[in-house]
This record gives C-alpha cells, structure tokens and sequence, in this order.
C-alpha cells in the first residue's frame, strides 16, 4: 500500500506587511501553510528577529543579558548601533521603558526625541514599544508618530483602549501598528476590526496576542497563536490575516529562573546557558504557532534560532 | 474512526441477557461507544465480532509503555494535532544516551544526573525517563555489563540500541523484565527483531530510510504479531524530521494508516555536535510531535528548560494547573511583612510569586484553593469571595504569624474589601494592584 502523504486544505493566506523604509526594509508575512510546513505551502518571507534597545539602563537584568551591552546600556543610538555593527541587526525594537509612570515616568517630548535620535542614526526598522499604560502610551506614541513622521516605525502596544488615537495618529503619520490583545482570539479579531474600520491599512498592521516565557503560561500563547493562525489559514477568516509579533526577550529575562545562580541551585546547570536556552526555547514554539516578528534579547539565543529558521527551511 | 452505538449494536448477539450488567444490548452498545463499558463484558459476543470490534475501538495511535512499575513511560495515544482541539495526552519521554565504550566514570556521572535532575513544580515531579544504551564497542559481553550497570544503579526505563540482534539479546539477558525499547529493528533484521521481541514481550523501534519504507516494515511486524512498535523515519536533519512527524500524525490521525499509528523516537543527538543546538532542535520535538526524544547529554541549563516547556505544552487546556492551597513565604518573611492573597491558578502564583520575589520585600502569599480558576474568573464564580476567603484566613494559621492584621488582596477582587471586614473582625482590608507588575512598587511603598 502506497504511502498517501495527508495535506492541510487551506484556504487563505497570510498578508505580507513591509517593516521599515527604503533598501533596509523588511517584508514579512505571505504564509500559505502552518509554520515551517514546506511540504504543504510556502513561506515567501522567513520569519525576522529583533534586537531589543531600552530607552534607560535596565536594573533587573541578570549578567548574562547585560554582558552582551557593556558600555551601551546607557545610550539608545549606540546600542542599537552595537546590535547592528556586531550583532547584525535585522530590525531594533527600542523599548520605551523610561516612560512607565510607575518608574522613571519621562515625559512623552523627551521620550519622542530619544526615538528620534534612534530613527535617523539607524537605516533598518525600528520598533518602538511603549511602557503598556494605555494613558502614558497615547501621548507618547502620538509624539513618536508625529516626529518620526514618514518612516514607517512599527509602534504598539496599541489596545483597544487606546486605538483611536495612536490609531489614528499612526496613519496620519504612516507607521505600521501593533494590534496588541490578551491572549484571546475573539478579541485579537475583534481589535482588527476596529483598527480597519478606523482606517488603519491592511497592510499596515502586525499582530500581538501577548506572549509570556516558557514556564510562565506559554501554553496559552501558543495555543492563541496556533488558533489565529488556522483561522486565517484554513477558515477564511480575514481579520486574522495578518502576521504576528512576540514581544518575548523581556518576559523570558524577568523569570526568576534565570536569574537564579548555579551555586545557589546546581541543579538549574549554569545560569548563563540556562538564560540563553529559555530565550531561544521561547521562541522557537513561538515561531512553530505562527510567529512572523520575535523580539529578542541576548545574541546567543538570536543566533540559535536563526540557526534554527535555516534548519526548517534547509533545501 | 470510532464506531458508533448503532454500528457497534449490530454486531452483539442481540439478546438482551443483561450479564454484561446493563439491561440491553443496546444500552451496552451506547456505553462501549462512549467508553463506559469494555467489551469484555459480555460473554457470548461472537470472536469474529470481538476482533472487528477491537479494531476499530484501537486509537488511531497505539499507547506504547516503555518500562515497568510507577516510572514506566507511556507515549503515543495521541488524539489531535494541535493542543487546543482537546489535549495532548502523553508527554515525549526524554533520554540520555550512554555508549558502551564510555569510560566509567563518565557512565557513573550520567548516572547520577538522571537520578539527581529532578524538578519540584506546581507539586508535580518533572524527571527525565530513559537511559538510551547503546552498542558501540561490538561487544556483547562490554554491553551486557553497562545494561547490568544501568540497570542496578538507576531508576530510568531503557532503550537498547545496537545494530546486531545478538548484542540485543545479551542486553535483553539482563533487563528483559524491565520491559526496554530494542532499537533498530531494519530491514535486514526485522525477523530476528520481532522474534527477540516477543519472546520478551518488549516494544521495538523500527528504523527505516523512507516514510514509505517505514509503513512497510511496521505493517510487516504488526503481520508477525508484534503489537508496540515505535517509529524512527531516519531523518537525521531538522526539516526532514520535523516534516516526518507532522506527516506520521497526521497520517495516524487523518488518513487512518494502521501503519503509521505509533508514537515516534527522535534523535537530536545525531543531528548536530552541539548541545546547546541540540537543546533547542530538541524543543521542537516536544511541540511538534516526537513520542522519545534522545538527548547526547542531560545537563541541569539544557533539561530544566526542556521539562518546563515539556509541562506547558502537555498541560491540559480544559484543565489549568493549580497551586496547593496554604502560606508560601517569600524571601523570609517576619511578623512585621505585608500578605498577600490570591487565587490557586497556577499561573496567578507563578506571576505573583515572581514579582513578590523582584520587589525583594519578604512576603507572605496566601494562596486561596479556587480550583485552578484565575482571580477574575474564580471572584466571578464565586470562589474567591468573602464568604470562602474570610474561613481560609482564619483556619492557615497567618493570623499568629503576623502582628499587624492587614490583608492585601488583588485589586480585580476588590468588591470583596467591605464583605471580607464584615467577615474577618479584627482584620484591615487592603485593595492591592490589579496588574502582577505593579506589585513590587506597592509592596515597596508598604507599611506595617
């Protein structure tokens, strides 16, 4: 008897969205089959990592994070330039922690002028990924809109809460957004409905149902992921067409599992390698339910899962 | 696909006897369709109707046991493709390989870190199940030894691997009772396999170059008699295997082939010389389908990582994990600490604990049995509301523990703080963050 080889019936795909302005921009999206299904369909764009940048010094980042960043952690533009020049930076994700207003609370003109600064020295895409307080947030992204007007920034979280006006400022100002959700499916669908009818462009916004490390409920990420994905895929469900980015080198390095030292628990191995493998562990199930964009941290977990995209889609 | 009571009806004897303990053939029928009955309970069923029967009752793909007693490993019996569709039932099986040509003390080690690398979480045990040995030297009497060894020392079920039936069966000479995987069974020696196989009553893996291949030498063990195979496709790069387990399910699962319905055994160990790469292609498999995953090395950075991620995939959507109910101290806490309380969700605890732990403020964290429900979802059903609260806090003991008597709770219960003054006299009541991440400021602006 013959082996009959099952295949997927799909029925949709996924839109391509372009990342960033000029030679350096980035096309991602166009999936027609599940992650790294090649036997079934294409993926015309790879999947694209960014590095991460912090808009102040970070404080609870364990040394194996910091090691890396020596003598840039305090200053964005060489940071993100460091991540290009050494690292090899696709995109920079420069994230607006400063302007929490449960920490250091910078005001929204002093934050934009930082993004500002990033945006000119830099020639890929840039990221810009505010401190999660839907107040806070409305200011600031709309003066990062307004300022960086025309280069294409991708900028989020936007929620439902605050979608109409950094909405509408980021297509005032023609930026990419990030429809951001918590892990929830309907009201991932649900935020691209209004983002479209405000007038947000198909192909001007990317995805983020919420992501967290392994161990700290990934389960439901991937599981949301994987759901989003087949909608879109094999039940013609527009509105979640769209590609997906995972915010997850800041929650993989905030777990106290890798922050804690090998003397203290020998059993967790050595704490750096342990660091780096939950990274690149994170992403990489990401990246099999459906991710297009991961936001990462350390270059040796980059790396492995670079490696790792190649692999998949070896010839 | 499952036969339904009806079509299952047809072929009982139809005479309503009731031995079986239910009144009609019927009635047994609906009850075999849905599980509840076994079909040995009827004593007149017809062998030719039984074996029709069990056949298409069998899972589309066959439980495997590797191993005896409490620790033996159970893969395959998978149902879905993807975990949201119901659950992925029996996690991968992790294995650490040891060649014969090891030195000792190299062996002993590996030894010891598959009894020592053991994890408490969310009150399960996560460990490692499987010594993989293997035949490097051609010499039987060297492996009968290490089998010997592995077996005395060591908790772990066994895979036996050698390309020489005879090496096999010096192995099996040893630790035939401890139920072990035989691996390859090939084309070249799948007589020998199936016989050494089941005069053991041992699972084999069977070793093919092509998925085609494969289902020809499954079917043919399965003519011989041999029931619990387990597949290897040969596939030693990333995206042929990875494709091979996709197919292999779906084929189990989709097309119904008899002769793909088997748990997998993946090799990470042969697909790249380093183990911190191995680790990650590794993590593919626990998501994508490997049923035994074998590993070069178990080392505590590369394993912890990979048993976390193993719990979170096979973790039950319908069913979330909890946390025991009681008092969790966090950081030394002292009478003079703030407490906290939330709900028993295990994800809840984790964040909570987590960020309790970030703000360095020792704490105690009361952790309310919700059954697995998170705060907002067990406040809207009614188990974390003042009237089960209130009885938890006075009976765990915090009340002598503290001497100021202030309760933190989380800020999504809040409609709680007046009811929960009502029901704890004595107590102040508290509205903590609503948000996980705002807990360090709020424990750090804290006064007793």
């Amino acid at each position: 008897m013959a082996l009959e080889i099952p295949k997927t019936s799909y029925s949709g795909k996924i839109r391509e969205i372009r990342l960033g302005k000029g030679d350096k921009s980035i096309t991602v999206g166009g999936e027609t089959a599940y992650p790294f299904y090649l036997f079934e369909g294409g993926i015309p764009n790879l999947p694209k990592i960014a590095m991460e940048v912090y808009d102040s010094p970070p404080e609870e980042w364990p040394e194996a994070a910091l090691e890396p960043f020596a003598g840039v952690t305090d200053d964005p533009v060489a940071w993100a330039k460091k991540c290009i020049n050494d690292y090899g930076a696709e995109i920079i994700c420069l994230q607006l922690i400063s302007t929490d207003p449960n920490g250091l609370d910078r005001g929204a003109d002093e934050a934009a002028e930082v993004v500002k600064r990033v945006a000119d020295a830099i020639d890929i895409p840039l990221i810009v990924w505010g401190c999660s307080n839907e107040e806070k947030d409305t200011e600031v992204l709309r003066k990062v809109s307004e300022v960086c007007q025309g280069k294409n920034l991708i900028i989020g979280p936007v929620g439902e809460g605050d979608h109409k006006k950094i909405g509408a400022s980021a297509i005032g100002y023609h930026h990419t957004v990030i429809a951001s959700t918590p892990i929830d499916v309907n009201l991932a669908k649900q935020l691209n409905i209004l983002l479209g009818n405000l007038g947000v462009p198909d192909d001007s916004l990317i995805m983020d149902t919420t992501v967290s490390s392994i161990g700290y409920g990934i389960e439901y990420c991937y599981s949301v992921m994987e759901r989003a994905r087949m909608a879109g895929l094999t039940q013609q469900d527009e509105k979640l067409q769209f590609p997906v980015i995972c915010n997850i080198g800041k929650e993989v390095w905030k777990a106290k599992e890798v922050k804690i030292a090998e003397k203290e628990d020998p059993k967790l191995g050595d704490a750096r390698k342990r660091g780096i493998l939950m990274e690149a562990i994170s992403a990489m199930i990401l990246l099999l339910a459906g991710a297009d964009v991961l936001i990462m941290r350390h270059p040796e977990a980059i790396k492995l899962v670079q490696e790792m995209i190649a692999e998949l889609t070896a010839e | 696909m499952p036969l339904t009571g009806i079509e299952i009806f047809k072929s009982l004897p139809k005479t309503n006897c009731g031995e079986c303990g239910v009144p009609t053939c019927l009635a047994f029928a609906m009850n075999l369709a849905t599980g509840k009955a076994e079909l040995s309970a009827c004593p007149y069923i017809s062998d030719e109707a039984k074996a029709k029967l069990e056949e298409s009752s069998a899972p589309p793909i066959r439980p495997v046991i590797i191993g005896v007693g409490d620790r033996a490993l159970k893969v395959g019996g998978e149902t879905v493709m993807f975990r949201h569709e119901k659950r992925f039932e029996n996690h991968p099986g992790f294995a650490i390989l040891i060649s014969d040509t090891m030195e000792e003390s190299e062996v002993d080690s590996r030894l010891d870190r598959c009894k020592q690398l053991q994890y408490q979480r969310v009150g399960l045990t996560l460990r490692p199940e499987l010594v993989a040995i293997k035949d490097d030297s051609g010499d039987a009497a060297k492996f009968e030894d290490l089998v010997n060894k592995v077996k005395q020392s060591n908790q772990c079920n066994i895979i036996l691997m050698s390309s020489n039936p005879d090496i096999l069966a010096a192995g099996l000479k040893v630790c035939a009772d401890q139920k072990p995987l035989l691996y390859p069974a090939d084309k070249n020696n799948l007589d020998r396999l199936a016989d050494l196989a089941k005069a053991n009553s041992c699972p084999v893996a069977v070793k093919a170059s092509t998925l085609e291949e494969l289902t020809q030498l499954t079917a043919k063990l399965t003519e011989s008699g041999v029931k619990d195979i387990v597949l290897d496709s040969g596939a030693r790069t990333v995206r042929q295997a990875f494709e091979d387990q996709i197919i292999i399910r779906s084929a189990a699962l989709n097309k119904k082939s008899h002769s793909l319905g088997f748990p997998t055994i993946v090799f990470p160990c042969e697909m790249t010389n380093d183990p911190i790469k191995e680790t990650v292609i590794a993590s593919v498999f626990v998501a994508k389908y490997g049923g035994i995953i074998v590993l070069s090395d178990f080392q505590g950075h590369s394993l912890f990582p990979l048993l976390v991620e193993r719990l979170n995939l096979y973790t039950d959507p319908q069913r979330p994990l909890a946390t025991t109910e009681g008092i969790y101290e966090i950081g030394g806490p002292d009478e003079n600490s703030p407490v906290l309380i939330t709900s028993n969700f295990s994800l809840t605890y984790f964040i909570v604990s987590g960020e309790i732990e970030a703000s360095k403020v020792p704490t105690y964290l009361l952790i309310k049995d919700t059954e697995g429900l998170s705060v907002m979802t067990s406040w809207a059903a009614g188990k974390f509301v003042a009237d089960t609260i209130a009885p938890f806090v006075k009976k765990c003991g915090i009340t002598d523990m503290v001497k100021h008597h202030k309760l933190i709770i989380p800020g999504y219960a809040a409609a709680e703080s007046g009811g929960l003054e009502e029901e704890l006299p004595g107590w102040q009541i508290l509205v903590g963050p609503r948000e996980g991440t705002h807990i360090p400021a709020y424990l750090k602006a804290w006064k007793p």
